[in-house]
């Protein structure tokens, strides 16, 4: 039996504005707990909101960007539902009328295919408080209730956790372009929850789905994704009933386990937020928000390409986030060496900032010392192997490297003499390497380069070495 | 001089012209509290530290030249659903009892910037629900024209506190007609104004769409001083709007020559009371004398608001009251074992019978299956209603009925039948429907029971209402029979 | 549609209160007493009739995103039926 596997996406994230979406408490994060609050975030009696005007520019900002269409006369509603994360016990949030509509994510395929994941609807709404478990019982901090969200909810077009995964970064490359959120997920600005059914391959009715809530990274977005795949086919093939659960993804664990419900019924009673009044997006409004929107990833992707003439792969990874396209084009432009400039950033730094846990934003050194060590490179001054080193060191000091290259005495030595006395000198040494070497062992010459490199403590100019030592061995 | 005895806008003279101060104005007042509270219940608290220091501060102003503006110095008392910083606000609820607000209620911010001195808390209908007082947690509020009968509700302190002369002001809350009901059965002036005339900012909310703050006084005069110095646009609530605030003193001539009243059958019908009938129908005839043109009309909608008003206000309370879970404030359970626990215990201890009834019917009324038959049914019967009205304005000043269908009725005598209760509010809450303002002023009494008279205006035009009230008052002298 | 005890029981626990058997029977009785009284709005032909929220059309009130000040912490916990250094505490979520 083969099954076909559909998934949706809802993905929540923090929008960047100073101030909370129903009262004017600062979203700053930290702080010390129960400081940002008032009788609005609160829920105190008496209390009513006051939509904050950013936040629905954002939400309308976030839909362009992910073409929808902006719901023209639209207003709040409320969930009502208790939990104490949740101050008035209801949520103030968007139900019949979401702010936008209708709207897609190009995403592309591992088979180098486009393929549009629809998007349902975005809205607006507020963050709920943060809970913290202790033994001696559940802290409230209220800081967080009331921070404005936009809630993203994907079409069920995805076919595989992969297409998923690409889904969700591209969705994030888009809006941290925007601006609107930084959409982190390990800080928690960019969260996201699945709904995962399996259906019989060509059949056209979708199965029972489930969803999958606490996936804190894209990497727990697959593997849960891929769990629960496994774990629906069994159950079918087993002859056993699939319920609609919420189910909670446990990464230590790598399984999900259904969740006791938040309510006992999920029954959430919508209806219009009267403290609140209708909202007339005219057309006015929506084009001064489309002028904000900067240049976004596919569009810049795609300008890489025909600008710097690096291939469209390289591009793709590149304006994977704003900040790394931009320090790749300022680097390009002032080294005037496009490919070097994204393998750098794609290569060695990308692999350096990932073991540092680093943003591109935080980066010490800046793309004119980037540009500057490419230049090194390629004017022969210094070796690439030289300048895998350096980068080390800019990426810890934030020193230029022509500063590195000066105290680390670090430039390369082109000069035949010198380094045909190093190689006679290891050749003379290891005559054995050179045997294995005529009687075919191809590496024997790596071998007696890395020794001369080592002697030479990495300055010789490789390409010299190399050709003043397949010259030696012929001699010999 | 017996102060207390007084009306707002005479206490305000006497203190603009220096015969009096304004700390022996609120210590008559609280004098008289002390006389009589004990029978009349209105009091739930009373701020007399607070109000004799602020007494202190304004007659130091006053001595140093300065001429007060607004309240003049007249104190207010304030139904205890309407935020006070620093003092209680328990709805007459258990739920809320500790709880001390930390911040003022817009309409209290006003009270305080126009020179008025609050004198403390008032009792109420728990969280507004009901028609009588008697669904206070704490104790009951008499009628002070007879003990053995209700001054209605859900203000009824309010009203109350102002006939017996606790206070020359108070303010009340409306939802169903919980300001004019009780004014009617206390035989003195309350006006509800249109929806989004005065800010519901720090007033807790019952029904969020219907909710208005009330004033209540004794004559037509202190009732649009009140009105004039709490009206108004509120950046902290945004169902209230820019349009200007009359100067309601401009109102209050006699004069009503050629104005339009519409008298609207259905609210002449069976269920009232012949008594007060009679007393309508002389009203009417001053008004006539006065020049108005009065006219009989049909609202057919008229017997369809009481259904859409218990559904919309059922479940906009349900929701309102959620919040009251005693997590964050008011009382928690000590019994309560888990997170889950603690919501039901606390507030089935703290919610009073009423209360539970309206959030279960509204919980119902919003729940899966049945909103679209309950609530929206009502949201639409609502637009219907509304438009209605605005058809007859087209036409007509202002609209003419009882406010009640009957006198104060006695305790216990309604609380048996739920929709017995619930049908005392037939003639106000048409109005809350619609988002109009409306009036009650004392025109008679039946059995020394006081019948009040209800106009009901156009959007915005409290002018108008006061203007009529005015003439009416002017032509007779109930406001004059005190206690 | 008539008002059963399931239907009590469903709406109490949504609501979050409890009742006593004979509180149950009278709440049936209420609610079921009340609604019949509320079946008089099918009298009304609304299909084409749109539904309003605030009595009158209000649109576009916002606020300007910018920081006003906060309560004082002391402020929220004073009024905190229990509480936990700077928290507000409740019993603990079973997950």
């Amino acid at each position: 039996m083969e099954y076909e596997v559909v998934i949706g996406l809802e993905v929540h994230t923090e929008l960047l504005t100073k101030t909370k979406i129903y009262c004017g408490c600062t979203t700053e994060f930290g702080g010390q707990p129960n400081t940002h609050v008032c009788p609005v975030c609160l829920g105190l009696p008496g209390a009513l909101p006051h939509l904050n005007k950013k936040v629905v520019e954002y939400g309308i900002k976030s839909g362009l960007a992910l073409n929808c269409s902006i719901t023209k006369y639209g207003r709040m509603d409320r969930k009502n539902y208790f939990y104490p994360d949740c101050p008035k016990n209801y949520q103030i949030t968007q139900d019949e009328l979401p702010l936008c509509r209708d709207g897609y994510i190009e995403v592309e395929l591992e088979d180098g295919t486009k393929k549009r994941v629809g998007i349902e609807r975005i809205h607006i709404e507020e963050d709920a408080a943060k809970l913290l478990h202790t033994p001696a019982g559940t802290l409230v901090d209220f800081n967080r209730s009331g921070v404005p969200l936009a809630e993203i909810v994907s079409k069920p077009d995805m076919r595989s956790p992969k297409e998923a995964v690409k889904y969700l970064e591209r969705l994030k490359s888009i809006l941290s372009s925007t601006k609107v959120s930084d959409c982190k997920m390990e800080e928690g600005s960019l969260r996201c929850d699945a709904n995962i059914s399996i259906m019989e391959k060509g059949s056209d009715t979708f199965g029972v789905r489930t969803e999958i809530k606490n996936m804190n990274s894209f990497k727990a977005l697959e593997k849960a994704l891929n769990y629960e795949i496994d774990r629906q086919i069994k159950a079918v093939e087993s002859g056993e009933k699939l319920t609609q659960d919420t189910r909670r993804w446990d990464d230590t664990k790598g399984e999900t386990t259904v969740m006791r419900s938040k309510e006992f019924a999920n029954d959430y009673r919508y209806f219009p937020e009267g403290d609140l009044v209708t909202l007339n997006i005219d057309d006015e409004w929506i084009e001064e928000i489309r002028k904000t929107i900067p240049e976004l990833p596919h569009e810049k992707e795609a300008r890489f390409v025909k600008e710097f003439g690096i291939p469209k792969h390289d591009a793709s990874v590149i304006t994977f986030t704003m900040s790394m396209a931009d320090f790749f084009e300022k680097t390009a432009k002032i080294s005037e060496d496009a490919k070097s400039a994204s393998n750098w950033l794609m290569g060695d730094i990308s692999k350096i900032m990932k073991e540092n846990a680093t943003w591109v934003e935080d980066l010490k050194f800046t793309p004119e010392q980037l540009a500057e060590l490419i230049k090194l490179i390629n004017s022969g001054t210094i070796s690439n192997a030289i300048g895998k080193k350096i980068i080390v060191t800019m990426f810890s000091t934030g020193k230029s490297p022509k500063t590195i290259v000066e105290e680390e005495g670090l430039i390369q030595n082109s000069d035949e003499g010198s380094i045909l006395e190093v190689v006679n000198k290891v050749l003379d040494e290891n005559s054995k390497s050179i045997e294995d070497f005529k009687n075919g062992k191809k590496r024997a010459l790596g071998f007696v380069v890395g020794l001369i490199m080592k002697e030479t403590r990495g300055k010789a100019n490789p390409q010299i070495v190399n050709k003043l030592v397949n010259e030696e061995i012929k001699k010999r | 001089m017996e102060l207390h005895k007084l009306k707002a806008h005479e206490l305000k003279d006497l203190i603009n012209n220096k015969e009096v101060k304004v700390e022996e104005v609120t210590e008559s007042f609280f004098s008289r509290i002390d006389k009589v509270d004990h029978k009349i219940g209105a009091y739930l608290y009373k701020s007399k530290e607070e109000a004799v220091n602020n007494c202190k501060e304004l007659d130091a102003r006053i001595a140093s030249g300065e001429k007060l503006e607004g309240l003049g110095g007249v104190p207010v008392a304030i139904k205890d659903n309407i935020s006070v910083k620093g003092m209680q606000n328990t709805c007459a609820s258990k739920i809320l009892e500790g709880y001390i607000a930390p911040y003022d209620a817009t309409v209290t911010k006003k009270i305080k910037e126009n020179n008025g001195i609050i004198l403390g808390k008032l009792n109420m209908d728990e969280f507004a629900m009901g028609s009588s007082n008697e669904n206070s947690a704490f104790k009951k509020v008499v009628n002070p024209w007879n003990e053995e009968c209700v001054p209605g509700g859900s203000s009824g302190a309010s009203a109350a506190a102002v006939a017996a002369l606790e206070a020359p002001l108070t303010l009340g809350t409306e939802t169903g007609g919980s300001v004019r009901q009780p004014a009617s059965l206390c035989g003195v002036v309350g006006l509800k104004p249109t929806y989004g005339r005065i800010s519901r900012y720090g007033v807790t909310a019952f029904g969020s769409t219907l909710d208005q703050v009330g004033t209540i006084g004794r004559d037509v005069e202190d009732c649009a001083l009140l009105t004039g110095a709490i009206a108004g646009v509120d950046k902290m609530d945004f169902t209230t709007v820019s349009t200007p605030v009359q100067d309601y003193k401009k109102s209050l001539v006699k004069d009503i020559k050629g104005k339009k009243i519409g008298i609207p059958v259905e609210y002449f019908g069976d269920g009232l009371d012949d008594n007060v009938r009679k007393c309508v129908d002389e009203a009417i005839k001053v008004l006539e004398d006065n020049g108005a043109i009065v006219k009989k009309i049909s609202l057919p909608l008229t017997e369809y608001s009481l259904a859409a008003y218990y559904i919309i206000s059922s479940a906009e309370a349900s929701s309102n009251l959620a919040r009251f879970d005693g997590i964050r404030y008011g009382h928690r359970s000590k019994e309560s074992q888990d997170a889950v626990d603690i919501y039901i215990k606390s507030r089935s201890e703290g919610f009073g019978k009423e209360v539970k009834r309206r959030i279960m019917l509204g919980t119902y009324a919003l729940s899966s299956g049945y909103y679209d038959a309950y609530y929206k049914k009502a949201l639409k019967v609502r637009n219907l209603i509304k438009q209605e009205f605005v058809k007859t304005f087209e036409e007509f000043d202002v609209l003419l009925s009882p406010t009640s269908p009957s006198t104060a009725f006695k305790f216990g005598e309604k609380t048996k039948d739920v929709l017995s209760m619930y049908l005392s509010d037939i003639y106000t809450v048409p109005v809350n429907i619609a988002g109009l303002p409306a009036i009650s002023v004392p025109c008679g009494f039946v059995n020394n029971l006081p019948v009040g008279l209800q106009f009901i205006g156009n959007y915005f035009r409290e002018d108008v209402l006061f203007n009529m009230a005015y003439s009416y008052e002017a032509a007779t002298d109930w406001h004059k029979k005190a206690l | 549609m008539s008002v059963s005890k399931k239907d009590v029981e469903y709406v109490a626990e949504l609501a979050r209160l409890s009742f006593t058997e004979d509180e149950k029977e009278e709440l049936i009785g209420d609610l079921n007493s009340v609604l019949g009284y509320i079946e008089k709005l099918n009298e009304l032909d609304t299909k084409d009739t749109d539904i309003i929220v605030n009595p009158y059309y209000i649109e576009n009130k916002f606020r300007e995103d910018e920081i006003e000040p906060s309560l004082e912490l002391k402020t929220v916990l004073n009024n905190a039926p229990q509480r936990l250094e700077e928290y507000v505490i409740v019993p603990k979520i079973i997950e």
